[in-house]
């Protein structure tokens, strides 16, 4: 058998007739993080409810771990350890009884329950509410206890819908480690649309929208996509005043080949600041500093922006004509989307 | 197989006891009990618990749903149902199982009635054997309630709704059609109201004659509404 844990062929999923999934295709293999990102709506937990076996697709086919979701839907169920977008969990229950119940389900019995539990007890760090009722937790311990119920049996692969949506920042951190951690040794599908917790995250990206398949690559290769943004600041040589070097540099890095826009992002005093952005993706630093020395600037700091995730995702999914709308707000947000960036 | 049902049916009947469902509908139907069947009794002079059966049966046609409103609606409104069946478990032993938890608590729901003829035994010579397939007769037409209760819950996510269609279903069945026979012209239709009645195939129990015939009613009942909850629950994958 190869190690190919997920395979997707063609799957597609009519609700009369809208389409939620348009034949879609995709592979995971073997201890991959793969981060499935698209708008809301547009078919990832329709997937992964596909991938899971609660619901058919309306056309294609799955494999996962080998088994066939048509004809071998119990086997599949038994590879895969699923958390459903919400998290629903037995508000009533102790989190001891749950994790129990669902070892039960999942075939365990007796010492070896015991010691699984234990040992998802420890993984997920949920000793503290062990015999707390489910109702009274935290949202974060309640995903955790979700996590542990999907990790009871050691299965091959998770399927993670939306882990982190709904958990402060630094209980989506404690769960990113987690997942990562599991990542190490299983495959892992999870869906998102934070779309930084893919890039620290995951080994690949799947995105998503209306139903389609857009793009299916790393985080890096992604973000090599989108054009290149540098930010250069510089001031005028002894004494030149703010507003003329930052005329003179505007209009050098503008004859630049390969230039898009040049905007001026700030002027402090003699110090000016211009962002640029790149027509395509070659590197345009050497360019930039002998075009600042040309026009007798001084250059004091020169770095680049790598096009985000965002940019690329909102390029993928947003329609052509919404994408430049989109276009345009970026430019006037970049200032703020630089500090993001650093 | 049988694993995962029990699993299932030992969740959903500790569920019963460790919210207020089992207790709140336990306590009212003793409490209805004891007022119909005592008041009357004195006057009866004759130790019998038919009239007990009789009004149970009654009673059941609203307990009953009350107990198997939330099986499945509250499993799919709070999301769990996809979980549950996520698990590398059946549909169908979702189904037993939920339904063997029904019948668990109404067991014990009948078991709490025994100090009823134990007290009449007390207070005249009541004769066992009656009392016994009378039981019989009881349980097997709550299961079959229950089994309808189910397929309803297993239709809706609202447990309100579940619960007003099983007692729409269930009364007529246990008490409606028996009551409304006296006015009914003779012919197919009183047949047909005769035959569908619960209480008719009970009634022939409550005097100590067991029927393979009313065996077989309520359990083709129950086979029935099961089957359709079991479709209903599978018909998600398609929709």
């Amino acid at each position: 058998m190869s190690d190919v844990m997920i395979e997707a062929r063609g799957l597609t999923k009519r609700y009369g007739p809208q389409r939620a999934l348009d034949n879609a295709s995709f592979e995971v293999r073997k201890g991959q993080i793969v981060g499935f990102l698209g708008p809301n709506g547009a078919g990832k937990s329709t997937t992964m409810k596909i991938l899971t076996c609660f619901i058919a697709p309306s056309e294609g086919t799955a494999k996962i771990n080998g088994h066939d979701i048509w004809e071998n839907p119990l086997g599949v169920r038994a590879s895969i350890g699923y958390l459903p977008e919400s998290t629903p969990l037995y508000p009533e229950m102790l989190v001891a009884e749950y994790l129990e119940f669902m070892g039960q389900m999942r075939g365990l019995k007796g010492a070896e329950l015991g010691k699984r539990i234990k040992k998802v007890v420890d993984e997920t760090s949920l000793g503290e509410v062990y015999a707390k009722e489910i109702r009274a937790l935290s949202k974060g311990y309640k995903q955790r206890v979700g996590l542990a119920q999907a990790l009871i049996h050691e299965p091959p692969i998770l399927i993670l819908d939306e882990p982190m949506s709904g958990l402060d920042p630094n209980q989506a951190q404690e769960i990113r480690d987690l997942i990562s951690d599991i990542g190490k040794s299983r495959t892992v599908l999870l869906s998102t649309h934070n779309l930084s917790e893919v890039q620290v995250t995951c080994q690949r990206v799947l995105i998503v929208s209306k139903g389609k398949l857009v793009a299916d690559d790393t985080p890096s290769a992604l973000t090599g996509r989108g054009r290149k943004r540098y930010v250069v600041t510089v001031t005028g040589d002894r004494g030149a005043s703010a507003k003329d070097v930052a005329a003179k540099v505007r209009d050098a890095f503008g004859k630049l080949g390969d230039v898009d826009t040049v905007r001026e992002t700030s002027a402090k005093g003699s110090e000016v600041t211009v962002e640029i952005t790149a027509a395509s993706g070659g590197d345009l630093r050497a360019d930039i500093f002998r075009a600042a020395l040309a026009a007798g600037a001084v250059l004091l700091e020169l770095r680049t922006v790598g096009a985000n995730l965002e940019q690329v995702f909102r390029d993928l999914t947003v329609a052509p004509a919404a994408a430049a709308a989109a276009d345009d707000e970026d430019d006037d947000s970049s200032a703020a989307d630089d500090e993001e960036d650093e | 197989m049988l694993d995962n049902t029990l699993t299932i049916a030992g969740r959903q009947f500790r569920g019963y006891f460790n919210g207020p469902v089992a207790y709140i509908v336990i306590c009212i139907v003793l409490l209805a009990l004891g007022f119909f069947f005592w008041t009357p009794f004195f006057l009866m002079n004759h130790a019998s618990v038919r009239e007990m059966f009789r009004l149970l049966g009654i009673m059941l046609a609203f307990a009953v749903p009350a107990i198997t409103m939330g099986l499945l609606a509250e499993e799919r409104r709070s999301g769990t149902i996809e979980l549950l069946i996520t698990m590398p478990v059946r549909e169908a032993e979702v189904i037993f199982g939920k339904f063997l938890a029904a019948i668990g608590l109404l067991g014990v729901l009948l078991a709490c009635t025994l100090p009823y003829p134990i007290s009449v035994s007390m207070l005249g010579n009541l004769d066992w054997g009656p009392v016994f397939t009378g039981y019989l007769g009881l349980f097997l037409q709550a299961a079959a309630m229950a089994a309808i209760g189910l397929m309803c819950s297993a239709f809706t996510e609202n447990q309100l709704v579940a619960f007003f269609v099983g007692v729409a279903i269930c009364l007529p069945l246990a008490w409606l059609f028996g009551a409304f026979l006296p006015f009914v012209p003779t012919g197919l239709l009183t047949s047909i109201f005769e035959f569908v009645s619960f209480d008719r195939h009970t009634e022939a129990m409550t005097r100590g004659v067991i029927d393979t015939r009313d065996l077989v009613y309520f359990v083709s009942i129950a086979g029935f509404a099961l089957m359709v909850a079991f479709r209903a629950l599978e018909s998600r994958r398609w929709s």
